[in-house]
């Protein structure tokens, strides 16, 4: 294996951290506007240049770093919640509270892609809390999917049946016994899920309905920068290439992960 | 194999109703009053209160639920705030082109990963297997609405080949088709190749191969035949991201389908129209998705016998 493969990924994983935890506290001017610099090419004192409006282009990087950082955050940590919880409780019970979780996990299964989300933060007012929202709402399925198909098979393993005969309370067989064994898994999907959603929130945000001008976002900044592609091109490049960087290592990491905790492929 | 197919048609209208309800239900998700919202600020009561009973939103909400089902069912969905015209009409009018790009997609999709994931899967290891797995880690990474300006900047506006945008003949459809399909072409070249990897270690393999058969028949009608069942799987269930994919692919390259009509109508709060897109694009993936299943038993003999395809 090279060590490149998840050094790499893991470098550029930390700097978008650390670029959006740090971001209110670097000398950033995102939302300055300098008429004078109107689509100034990349040059030596300013790496990537100036959009339409004259604002530096890597001081709004920075900014969308943030953005996407932390709805990627919240929208893994509410959608790995309530997910693995409806999913561990429904396969656990069975029956009918199963049969009717199922049903509405197939309901919103339905929606392709980012389609319910698109309905959802068009409704709504557009901001980046109603992102989050937006996304929590599509994420929980994929999380309560395979929890609950964990459970499944889980709940007839043998440490689970003498803690039951144990007299042990549901809620400590689920927390001790259940969900620990189903976070390997969990935690694959979530790296992939992590990369669905900052292509999804730039993507919501491409289509105007994510964070809101002069907030800045890789998606909105690829939107404003479509118009002027011919004669400012590094508009689209910048926020396009973070993008791709930061989904690339993502998955990569994901692949590796998989590879190392996946069971089945192994064998 | 009837009782699959009633069990399974029977499955799919409980997500059907699902779906209508949830959609049924967006409008009242707005926040404040959908009727001052889609009419704005300035708007006088007196034309509140003639929304509000055009669109029945001052019935109680059952009644509603239960008007907007009967309607659908007539094929009614209401007319457009923005253009007055019934909204059935207009989305008849937008679906031939999405129906075209989705199946373009699709093709770029089909014809790029079989023969990209089924060298890689022969030559596992070698450098076509490794470009193939690049390949297919970007394809996954990279964004549509970032690969759509670039193949614009690149082919249209650079090299002058292709038009920037619009649905004008065969040549409009190229880079549309080829931005949609990137995504599902890096997934199911992926499938393709572990799928077929399983298959090659099969004994019917060696077989083939031992009574001499050709390397290409070996793999056309022994290999692949058999690995078709997981990749039209994987196909059915990628649609979905395909069509949703196909909102954001419309919009960069003005193409008009249902998908620029959903945007456009958020853009004027046309929400009546706003839903029948949100609902017309859903329901066409659960369609697909219950063809899907039926494709497949029919496929493989032993779905149609224990009457499920996905344990």
């Amino acid at each position: 294996m090279f060590k490149y493969q998840i050094f790499m990924p893991l470098s550029v994983l930390i700097i978008w951290f650390m670029l959006a935890l740090l971001g209110p506290w670097l000398p950033l001017q995102p939302n300055h506007i300098t008429l004078q610099n109107i689509l100034q090419p990349p040059s030596s004192s300013v790496w990537l240049g100036y959009d339409d409006l004259g604002r530096p282009i890597l001081d709004r990087l920075i900014m969308g770093a943030r953005t996407s950082f932390f709805v990627a955050f919240w929208v893994m940590l509410v959608s790995i919640t309530v997910g693995t919880l409806i999913g561990t409780i429904s396969g656990w019970i069975g029956g009918y509270v199963d049969l009717i979780i199922v049903r509405i996990m197939d309901v919103f299964l339905a929606f392709p892609g980012i389609l319910l989300a698109i309905a959802l933060s068009a409704l709504l007012k557009p901001g980046i809390e109603n992102v989050v929202f937006a996304l929590s709402v599509v994420g929980w399925v994929g999380f309560a999917r395979l929890a609950r198909a964990q459970t499944l098979s889980l709940k007839h393993r043998e440490h689970v049946l003498a803690a039951i005969a144990l007299g042990a309370r549901i809620p400590r067989i689920l927390r001790y016994h259940v969900i620990p064994l189903l976070l390997a898994p969990l935690l694959i999907e979530a790296t992939f899920g992590i990369a669905g959603v900052v292509i999804a929130e730039a993507g919501l945000s491409f289509l105007g309905l994510g964070v809101q001008p002069p907030a800045a976002s890789w998606g909105s900044m690829i939107r404003d920068g479509k118009s002027y592609m011919l004669y400012a091109p590094h508009m689209v490049l910048a926020p396009g290439m973070a993008l791709l960087l930061v989904v690339l290592s993502v998955n990569m990491l994901g692949d590796k992960l998989r590879d190392r905790l996946d069971v089945k492929s192994q064998s | 194999m009837l009782s699959f197919l009633l069990s399974r048609l029977l499955s799919t209208l409980v997500v059907v109703l699902g779906v209508v309800t949830l959609v049924f239900l967006l409008i009242h998700l707005v926040p404040g009053d959908p009727v001052q919202a889609m009419l704005g600020e300035s708007a006088l009561p007196a034309d509140l209160e003639a929304l509000r009973t055009a669109l029945g939103l001052n019935q109680p909400l059952l009644t509603q639920w239960w008007n907007y089902m009967t309607n659908l069912l007539q094929g009614d969905l209401g007319t457009s705030l923005y253009s007055k015209e019934p909204i059935i009409d207009i989305l008849l009018e937008r679906l031939p082109a999405t129906i075209e790009l989705a199946i373009a997609g699709l093709l770029v999709a089909v014809l790029v990963a079989l023969p990209l994931g089924s060298i890689a899967a022969l030559r596992k290891d070698s450098i076509y297997d490794n470009g193939a797995m690049v390949f297919s880690l970007l394809g996954v990474s990279i964004p549509n609405f970032w690969m759509g300006p670039l193949l614009i900047l690149l082919f249209s506006l650079t090299l002058g080949w292709l038009p920037v945008s619009g649905r004008d003949g065969l040549a409009s459809l190229v880079l549309p088709a080829l931005t949609l399909g990137t995504a599902l072409a890096a997934i199911l070249a992926r499938m393709v190749r572990s799928t077929l990897l399983e298959v090659l270690g099969e004994d019917y393999i060696r077989t083939a191969r031992a009574k001499g058969l050709r390397e290409s028949a070996v793999v056309v009608h022994h290999a692949l035949r058999n690995a078709s069942l997981p990749i039209i799987t994987v196909l059915g269930l990628q649609l979905g991201t395909l069509l949703g994919g196909a909102v954001i692919t419309e919009i960069i390259f003005a193409w008009p389908g249902v998908g620029q009509l959903t945007i456009e109508s958020i853009q004027r709060r046309d929400y009546p129209v706003v839903q029948a897109c949100i609902l017309l694009i859903s329901l066409s993936y659960v369609l697909v998705n219950t063809l899907t299943d039926f494709v497949y038993a029919w496929l493989d003999p032993r779905v149609r016998y224990s009457g499920s395809t996905t344990d």
